[in-house]
């Protein structure tokens, strides 16, 4: 049954925006400046300087590029987390348990919001931009890796916001606390990690994986020798690190859901 | 509460590193932004975005959707003026909780340009609070806007997108060319998040600037007035 409830319940959500036009376009049009904003931040600071932490305006920009797609793609289905407080004050979470399907797909159906792929349509154009303006020496796997980290990126945001939102199970009001790893992630990713501090990096690159979403499969893309001195393979584990990431989300997400207790009626 | 200082927190720490890390590329210094005034500027705008609200509730224009807001306009008071009071009195909520957390964090942790004249501590109060006035003048006109858009969503939506990187809260607003200098000055954004920063800093003449200030939130304040009244005016209240 869940094979087809699934698509059938995202395509409700899809047709119901869709149906304000005009309201629509303009939502998706300010998603698209949202995305951009960051973008012109890096243009104003290449505006003073050619290179941050020793790469160039157009590397910047791939990582800035593949950290937006995965974001957008992640924000789309796991971005109505952010609502989980409501659910768990309310005690509506009750409702989701009664049902015969998981909690998660549930919530990550619940609202998907078609606007948010104004996001993911501002990223894919900076992508372009800075994969034409980088040399690149193309292979078959180079290919592969360029469709490939979006994609692991999106699961990677999607596992850190199931467990930073899985807090909330403990700390009702904790979406704020959430949102510093979920939209910080973005923020953090969208730079080469070797620009920040030794104690932050390692939280937010290595202990939340953000250096796999965009920072290392750049590298790996533009044939470049990592600063922070890991060898050039670690490029191509980002799909590995993405399941890793599901698997753990997944655990602790079970974790949290037992520690539930309803309202009552 | 401690859950939105660690944002604050979390999200000073990553512009602090880009900032810096531009400045070295730079060799330590972009329009008169150095190591610490960076840092200094980071911490001051991590602590005003909650103490002046950037981004608002929309709670007003989401009454008059609702109409609810007929209720509002029934009491002996001015609307506009009752709902500053209100937002001034969360300034000063915010003002412990919001504004000094993060001053004080980096003050303590990082290299901090500390006012180089005592007077520049009033002044940056005075500043930050008219910032405050200005950020509630904003909020107050997107809220109206309801009264004529029904749904003011997307303006709400657009404000909540442009205002971080149009105020100087996501880079100082010096960082940007000439031209587009020119023209956010000539806007009420600058005044909501830079202004109070630069009298903290000692960039530009405080005088200037506060009285920059002063007319975008007059001007401001009086455009919602207006707006109100004319709204009112057009008000039907359904049922009894």
């Amino acid at each position: 049954m869940a094979d087809t409830i699934y698509p059938r319940l995202i395509g409700a959500r899809l047709r119901s925006q869709m149906s304000y036009r005009a309201s629509f376009a303009l939502d998706l049009l300010t998603q698209v400046l949202a995305q951009w904003i960051e973008l012109i931040v890096i243009l104003v600071l290449f505006g003073h300087v050619s290179a941050l932490g020793g790469f160039a305006k157009n590397e910047v920009l791939l990582m800035y590029a593949f950290a937006g797609i995965a974001f957008g793609i992640a924000d789309l289905f796991a971005g109505q987390l952010d609502n989980l407080p409501t659910y768990i004050r309310t005690g509506t979470f009750d409702v989701l348990l009664m049902r015969p399907l998981g909690t998660l797909p549930q919530i990550m159906v619940s609202d998907v919001r078609l606007r948010r792929v104004g996001r993911i349509v501002g990223a894919i154009a900076v992508m372009v931009y800075a994969l034409a303006h980088s040399s690149i020496g193309w292979t078959p796997a180079k290919v592969a890796l360029t469709i490939l980290t979006p994609l692991a990126g999106a699961v990677i945001f999607g596992a850190i916001w199931v467990v930073t939102c899985s807090v909330c199970f403990w700390i009702v009001e904790g979406r704020e606390f959430a949102n510093a790893f979920t939209y910080g992630s973005n923020a953090f990713t969208s730079y080469p990690v070797n620009v920040y501090s030794a104690p932050l990096r390692w939280v937010m690159a290595f202990i939340v994986p953000g250096a796999f979403v965009a920072y290392y499969p750049s590298l790996a893309l533009l044939g470049k020798q990592d600063p922070l001195g890991l060898p050039g393979w670690v490029g191509w584990t980002s799909p590995l690190v993405a399941v890793l990431a599901a698997v753990v989300a997944g655990f602790v997400w079970r974790f949290a859901v037992r520690h539930y207790r309803g309202t009552g009626s | 509460m401690l859950a939105g200082m660690t944002a604050n927190v979390v999200f000073g720490l990553l512009r602090a590193a880009v900032l810096v890390a531009a400045l070295r590329a730079a060799n330590g210094e972009i329009a008169d932004y150095g190591i610490a005034a960076t840092n200094t500027y980071v911490w001051i705008g991590q602590g005003l975005l909650g103490f002046i609200l950037l981004w608002g509730t929309n709670e007003l224009a989401e009454r008059v959707r609702s109409g609810d807001v007929v209720v509002d306009l029934y009491r002996p008071w001015h609307l506009q003026s009752a709902l500053l009071a209100q937002d001034l009195g969360r300034g000063g909520y915010a003002f412990l909780t919001r504004l000094a957390p993060p001053m004080a964090f980096g003050m303590l942790l990082f290299p901090f340009q500390f006012p180089a004249d005592a007077v520049q501590w009033p002044l940056f109060l005075v500043s930050a609070v008219i910032a405050l006035v200005i950020s509630f003048a904003c909020r107050f006109l997107i809220d109206v806007s309801a009264f004529w858009l029904v749904d003011n969503r997307g303006l709400y939506g657009f404000w909540n997108v442009t205002s971080g990187l149009l105020c100087g809260l996501t880079v100082p607003v010096a960082f940007f060319p000439g031209w587009a200098r020119e023209v956010l000055w000539m806007t009420p954004f600058p005044a909501l998040m830079q202004s109070p920063i630069d009298v903290f800093l000692g960039h530009g003449d405080p005088l200037r600037t506060l009285l920059h200030q002063v007319f975008w939130a007059v001007a401001l304040l009086a455009a919602g007035h207006l707006a109100l009244q004319r709204a009112v005016r057009k008000v039907v209240v359904q049922g009894g």
